[in-house]
């Protein structure tokens, strides 16, 4: 077997190792809560209806950006606790400038997407220029702008908000229709709609893929994500690369928001999706930073969410059992990936060492 | 690299058990007795109905001794009279929009008609699954922007409850100096403030009252967190104030709790508070701006039971007996004709009171 078809059935083994751990632990819970076990992961693992599926694939994309957007900061040995406020505040002043309406049909939103880009790396960009000059950690920076960030969102939000008549929620101004960002259907009846912005996530990935490994700024990024002395003495401005990542993912989380403004709810409101970029940490650690990985652990978190919400309804159990089962397996995968990645040195030592032993004699013999 | 990676699993797994730890407490001791409750109700009681009633809760769903406990009030009685049955799901916090519309279809699907949905929150997915689910009847509770022929409104009158313990306060207060603590800064508890303001303006100009909001939209934990109210109380007691009206659902109990230790006076809301707080603040509790969701929850069940499908807005104010003051404790017993006479000239539209302040 080649180094790297075995490097990927480890990967595998590893994922799969962590989702049965994750899955009979949460089992153990229902059991000890008394719970009927075979009902809740029979309600959790039927196949969704085409409805459903359009429900996953968008709740998807959404977490599929966060993820990313953390992935960037990662690569670069950097916690970005914040995209969650990055996503808030970009989705905001996005609403806010599709809903003006400046200039029409899709240049409009493409101004939109750009200044929702332009303020999430802004927003990152402050706790990466603390972390570059003044050696601030990014974590507790980060923390502290998604406060700061819900705050600044909630002022200005009084301000641009338009009430509809009888409704007790606060939006702001809706987009207007030549700029919305149409979805396209995946089967018949209500419901079944896939955001448009679907393909701007994919080309998110692909570029993320393409900068990583394509590019010099990518190896940089790399390099001084693993040892910062080797990127030091190799000449990469340590600074440089820190700013640099946090305004790039910053930048990837301004996008977060975007598929459901542009798609579902036109408007920033109080109602608006929240939370979405802590889920995408747990994402990101969950596809090992890979764009494809990330892809496949958003729609799981994605199937999760979507198959737990009739659960109550069905079946009499609290939907928070799933977010037991996705916190365990945000635990289970990186100690899984960790057993994993020592059965597979172990493995190489010995195929080393028993690739040496016949080859070592001929080889003093001609030395 | 991987010292990262251990510390953001932990922190990440840390933050989705605490959502879960969060929202879980008070639904999994409730939900599975509801469930129980409706069936055996169903067994022993005469009146037997096939109406199978959606339950759709905000954050915080039964349990939360406040919002969601009201209209779980006018279910539990329905169920009692009518022996209708009913399954009940609650919102999460920071949800997105296709799962509270979710939450609705499966309702539908499973057979359940009619549907019933707490909170404001609901009002763009009500409008949405309505259109698709025309055969099956839906109530909202505090919206009334979805215009159908299934969809009934049901909406408060929230003002004018505020206006008659705003003036239960001018009357009681011997600083002239009263204070509002708000949850979450909304069109919504902007009308309990604004109807407060009135009520106290209308006994005594000169009586100020100190405003202030726990958070601001979309953080909706001011609605939750006892120790802001506390902290928001205690800075008016501080302040001058001597009686504090509170619109902030489980927030409320800080403020009851800072009354109680600087001994000053607090309004409830909701729901009689007297009977529903800790008995160690029972009496600082003045009274409570009742909002008898349960009333409108009921009255609905009845109609649809009756036969007759409510839609369009109704409106619970006074005059219908939806908002209103409590008299638990005793201790505006001495004011209450003076109260009851605003209460008539509000009915009789002699007042008019403001929804905005």
């Amino acid at each position: 077997m080649s180094t790297r078809l075995v490097s990927f059935l480890l990967g595998l083994l590893a994922a799969a190792l962590a989702l049965v751990a994750a899955f009979a632990i949460t089992s153990l819970v229902l059991i000890i809560a008394g719970d009927p076990v075979g009902e809740v992961w029979g309600e959790i693992l039927t196949f969704p209806e085409q409805r459903n599926l359009a429900n996953i694939i968008n709740n998807a994309t959404v977490l599929y950006l966060s993820g990313l957007a953390v992935a960037v900061a990662f690569k670069m040995n950097l916690f970005n606790i914040g995209v969650d406020g990055q996503y808030r505040i970009a989705a905001f002043v996005a609403a806010v400038v599709a809903g003006e309406a400046w200039l029409p049909g899709y240049l409009n939103t493409a101004l939109a997407i750009l200044a929702a880009v332009l303020v999430g790396a802004a927003w990152a960009g402050i706790a990466g220029l603390l972390r570059a000059t003044r050696g601030v950690s990014e974590v507790i920076s980060t923390i502290m702008l998604n406060f700061i960030s819900t705050s600044v969102v909630a002022y200005f939000l009084r301000k641009a908000a338009v009430r509809e008549e009888g409704s007790n929620t606060l939006g702001t101004k809706e987009i207007p229709e030549g700029s919305r960002i149409p979805s396209f259907s995946i089967g018949d009846g209500p419901g079944t709609e896939i955001y448009g912005f679907i393909f701007i996530a994919v080309a998110a990935g692909f570029a993320y893929w393409f900068v990583l490994n394509k590019t010099r700024f990518g190896f940089n990024l790399r390099a001084t994500g693993q040892s910062t002395t080797a990127a030091v003495a190799s000449g990469i401005s340590v600074k440089r690369m820190t700013i640099g990542a946090m305004l790039i993912s910053g930048g990837v989380a301004g996008l977060v928001g975007l598929p459901i403004l542009f798609g579902d709810s036109y408007s920033y409101g109080s109602t608006f999706q929240s939370g979405l970029g802590f889920a995408g940490i747990a994402i990101a650690l969950l596809g090992r930073n890979h764009p494809i990985g990330i892809a496949l652990g958003a729609l799981l978190f994605a199937f999760l969410d979507e198959q737990s919400n009739p659960l109550q309804i069905l079946v009499g159990v609290s939907p928070d059992i799933v977010a037991i089962t996705q916190g365990v397996i945000v635990l289970t995968v990186v100690i899984s990936y960790e057993i994993v990645r020592r059965f597979g040195v172990r493995l190489e030592q010995q195929q080393v060492a028993k690739a040496d032993r016949p080859v070592d004699e001929p080889k003093e013999v001609t030395a | 690299m991987r010292r990262t990676t251990k510390i953001a699993a932990l922190l990440s797994a840390g933050i989705l058990a605490l959502t879960a730890c969060g929202s879980d407490e008070p639904e999994t001791s409730t939900d599975p007795g509801t469930g129980g409750e409706s069936t055996t109700s169903e067994e022993t009681e005469a009146p037997q109905s096939d109406l199978m009633v959606g339950m759709a809760y905000d954050v915080g769903g039964r349990g939360d001794q406040s919002f969601n406990d009201s209209a779980a009030a006018g279910l539990d009685q329905a169920v009692a009279e009518f022996g209708v049955t009913s399954q009940e799901s609650e919102a999460e916090d920071g949800e997105a929009e296709n799962a509270r519309e979710e939450r609705l279809r499966t309702f539908a699907d499973a057979g359940f008609n009619p549907i019933i949905a707490v909170g404001f929150a609901y009002g763009p997915s009500i409008g949405v699954v309505s259109a698709e689910y025309p055969d099956v009847n839906f109530a909202i509770i505090d919206d009334s922007s979805v215009e159908a022929d299934n969809v009934a409104s049901l909406v408060f009158a929230e003002e004018q409850g505020s206006f008659l313990v705003g003036a239960a306060a001018a009357l009681k207060s011997e600083t002239g100096q009263v204070g509002f603590v708000g949850g979450v800064e909304t069109p919504l508890i902007q009308k309990f403030q604004a109807g407060y303001e009135a009520g106290v303006a209308a006994v005594d100009p000169d009586i100020t009252v100190d405003v202030t909001y726990l958070t601001q939209v979309p953080d909706f934990s001011g609605f939750g967190d006892p120790a802001k109210g506390k902290t928001a109380a205690q800075g008016m007691f501080d302040n001058g104030a001597d009686i504090v009206y509170h619109a902030a659902g489980g927030s409320g109990g800080g403020v009851f709790e800072a009354a109680s230790e600087s001994g000053n006076l607090a309004i409830g809301v909701d729901s009689d508070q007297y009977n529903t707080a800790d008995p160690s603040v029972q009496d600082v509790i003045l009274t409570s701006m009742l909002k008898n969701v349960d009333v409108a929850v009921y009255t609905y069940l009845s109609e649809v039971v009756g036969g007759t499908v409510p839609s369009g807005v109704t409106t619970y104010d006074l005059a219908a007996d939806g908002v209103g003051y409590s008299t638990s404790g005793g201790q505006v017993d001495d004011i209450a004709g003076d109260l009851d006479a605003y209460k008539q000239q509000i009915i009789d539209g002699e007042i008019e009171v403001p929804t905005a302040p």
